[in-house]
């Protein structure tokens, strides 16, 4: 069993790492930050997580392997994102823990999590998908990397 | 949003006038109070969807208007093929004919009411709800198509619902025009499991007692009447829906220059309805409502057998199903002329008047019911369809009370479990998996619904027939 690192950062300081959300009318707002876009897309996932459940308490007992592939970078996101939701949907998975590499408009990452307890994550609402609202990939001036998009749920 | 940025024509009627790429007028229902508390993107948002190729009459607004996706919910507008028109997948939304059933019981409220809490928990078991939550249905390749073909219909064949419904559900149960062949192998998966499942978010199954009625001659043809006991169930096209909307979400995005198309709203990705890819997302979209269809049907037919259960007189009848993010083909008076149109209604629902041939027969006389959500304490409305909502918005109404702030808003100030005691003492038991999912759909989070309805009322759109309030709810 891999240990989910402690990777919760909400309203990081500038240079770290981290996640939090934003608000949107009827849904919300998931947005990632770090040193790198890669770590910037692995926090916007743990954002997205955290829409239905607190990331620091699912176990990493399995792995997945997702692939995406877009020349534009929050397109690449979007995509990044919403297979996770469907890792989440059809394998009644959820994660605690995510890694990425993006090279050449192609991401590779890795999710570690667990199946869905409905009594032990009490999972609140479902994101169902990543939108283009509020979608944004950028390095912000003080050198650190932002990936944020709106949900549905 | 400052009114000084519309034109008022009327109490309830603020005009956007044509300025920049828009091809036609914004118009928004609602009353000043509405206005003041509506997002300014409502404007930004409608003015842009007054905008696209092949627009026709007036890109329109319901009084619950709010910040959606390209669109905003509670946006209503009709577009021509034959002038270039575009199909929208924004204009119909992420869950695809998410739509509200209501069915009417025999039995009075004063008979049901003292059992609140024990059909609460039955229905709670009974109605799988919430993420992680698995149907005891699985889908096949074989009859996942033969769902998105057959809707409601197919749901009914399968001893999942009852024949009579189907006259009381939008096209008779099932779409036409489905292409289970344009949903992606993604879609499927997330379906798999998925059937008769409430989801979450604003989703809701509720044990509801008429309250109040408007209309007598209209709620007597609908089989309501004070003290009788409805259930309301809201839900939509689930994983498969979301999954559509989104695959051709990032398709037409990418293809939109390729169409010469300037999107001023990455979400307001569209397609020419005559192109392949506009036939593909219809084609799919129409599955998609089918699934939706198929999806109420079942989560009435496990109503149904928690009310045999538990009541010797619970027979639960089907008033109407009606969906409010879908895009159909209809035919409009436009300017005089009568055209074949796609109404892509997202947030708003149908609202035929009395009369329309495309109404069951003995719901003709009195017009179509219009059914409006709202919120676990203060419940619904059933509105009936007017000639009026035909010439002022394609026949369409609101769709519910639309979200006064945020889920994160929500969160900080309200906590699930003093919801569901403070609901409690008011005799109002709600179930969910999640006490965090019920603070995040507090009663206070949502507008006034019945100053929305109201506002519905006053422009003509629909006219009220009866209230229902809550006693039992089960939240996903």
């Amino acid at each position: 069993m891999l240990p989910c690192s402690p990777q919760h950062a909400s309203q990081p300081a500038v240079g770290q790492s981290g996640w939090e959300t934003f608000p949107h009318d009827a849904d919300i707002g998931v947005r990632g930050y770090g040193a790198t876009c890669a770590e910037a897309f692995a926090m916007a996932a743990l954002a997205l997580v955290s829409v239905a459940v607190d990331p620091e308490g699912v176990r990493c007992l399995e792995g997945r392997k997702i692939a995406c592939q877009a020349d534009d970078p929050v397109v690449l996101l979007v995509d990044w994102l919403n297979a996770i939701i469907v890792e989440i949907s059809a394998g009644r998975l959820i994660f605690g823990r995510f890694r990425v590499a993006i090279q050449d408009g192609r991401l590779d990452g890795e999710a570690w999590g667990e199946p869905i307890d409905i009594v032990r994550h009490h999972p609140a609402a479902e994101p169902k998908g990543a939108t283009f609202t509020e979608a944004r990939v950028a390095r912000e001036p003080e050198g650190r990397w932002v990936a944020q998009c709106v949900v549905d749920v | 949003m400052d009114p000084s940025l519309l034109k008022r024509e009327d109490r309830c009627r603020w005009v956007i006038p044509p300025t920049g790429a828009m091809r036609v007028r914004g118009v928004i229902y609602a009353d000043r109070d509405l206005i003041l508390g509506m997002d300014d993107k409502v404007r930004v948002q409608l003015s842009n969807v007054a905008s696209l190729p092949g627009i026709v009459g007036d890109a329109v607004a319901m009084p619950d208007a709010h910040w959606g996706y390209g669109f905003p919910i509670g946006g209503v507008a009709a577009f021509d093929a034959d002038a270039g028109g575009v199909i929208c997948a924004g204009g119909v939304g992420f869950d695809i004919s998410c739509g509200v059933r209501l069915l009417v019981s025999e039995l009075s409220a004063a008979h049901a009411r003292p059992r609140r809490g024990e059909l609460a928990e039955a229905l709670f078991r009974g109605v799988p709800a919430g993420l992680g939550s698995e149907g005891a249905i699985t889908l096949d390749d074989i009859d996942m198509t033969a769902m998105l073909n057959g809707g409601a219909r197919w749901a009914v064949e399968r001893g999942w619902g009852r024949p009579e419904d189907l006259p009381r559900i939008e096209e008779g149960g099932a779409m036409g025009g489905a292409m289970p062949e344009a949903v992606s192998e993604q879609a499927r998966r997330r379906q798999r499991r998925e059937m008769g499942t409430l989801g979450s978010g604003n989703h809701y199954l509720e044990v509801q007692e008429v309250t109040e009625i408007f209309d007598e001659a209209v709620a007597a043809g609908y089989g309501l009447e004070r003290g009788r006991v409805v259930v309301s169930i809201h839900c939509g096209s689930r994983g498969l829906g979301h999954q559509i909307g989104t695959e051709f979400m990032r398709e037409m995005l990418l293809a939109a220059p390729g169409f010469g198309l300037h999107l001023p709203d990455r979400e307001l990705a569209c397609a020419p309805i005559r192109s392949e890819l506009g036939t593909r997302y219809l084609g799919a979209m129409r599955a998609a409502v089918n699934c939706a269809l198929a999806n109420r049907e079942i989560v009435a037919h496990l109503t149904r057998q928690v009310f045999a259960r538990m009541f010797e007189r619970g027979r639960l009848s089907l008033l109407f199903d009606v969906s409010h993010n879908t895009c159909k083909v209809e035919s409009h008076v436009v300017a005089g002329e009568r055209r074949r149109l796609h109404v892509h209604r997202k947030g708003a629902t149908r609202a035929l008047a009395g009369g329309h041939p495309d109404l069951p027969e003995d719901l003709r006389p009195y017009g179509q019911p219009v059914l409006i959500g709202g919120s676990m304490a203060v419940g619904s409305y059933v509105l009936v369809g007017t000639p009026e909502a035909e010439r002022a918005a394609f026949a369409s109404a609101c769709h519910g009370a639309g979200r006064a702030m945020s889920r994160h808003e929500a969160l900080r100030r309200f906590g699930g479990r003093q919801i569901q005691d403070h609901l409690a003492s008011e005799g109002i038991v709600v179930k969910s998996p999640s006490t965090r999912g019920i603070a995040e759909e507090a009663p206070d989070a949502y507008k006034n619904l019945d100053a929305v309805v109201l506002a519905a009322e006053m422009a003509g759109l629909a006219r009220r027939v009866a209230r229902l309030s809550p006693f039992a709810c089960v939240k996903g």
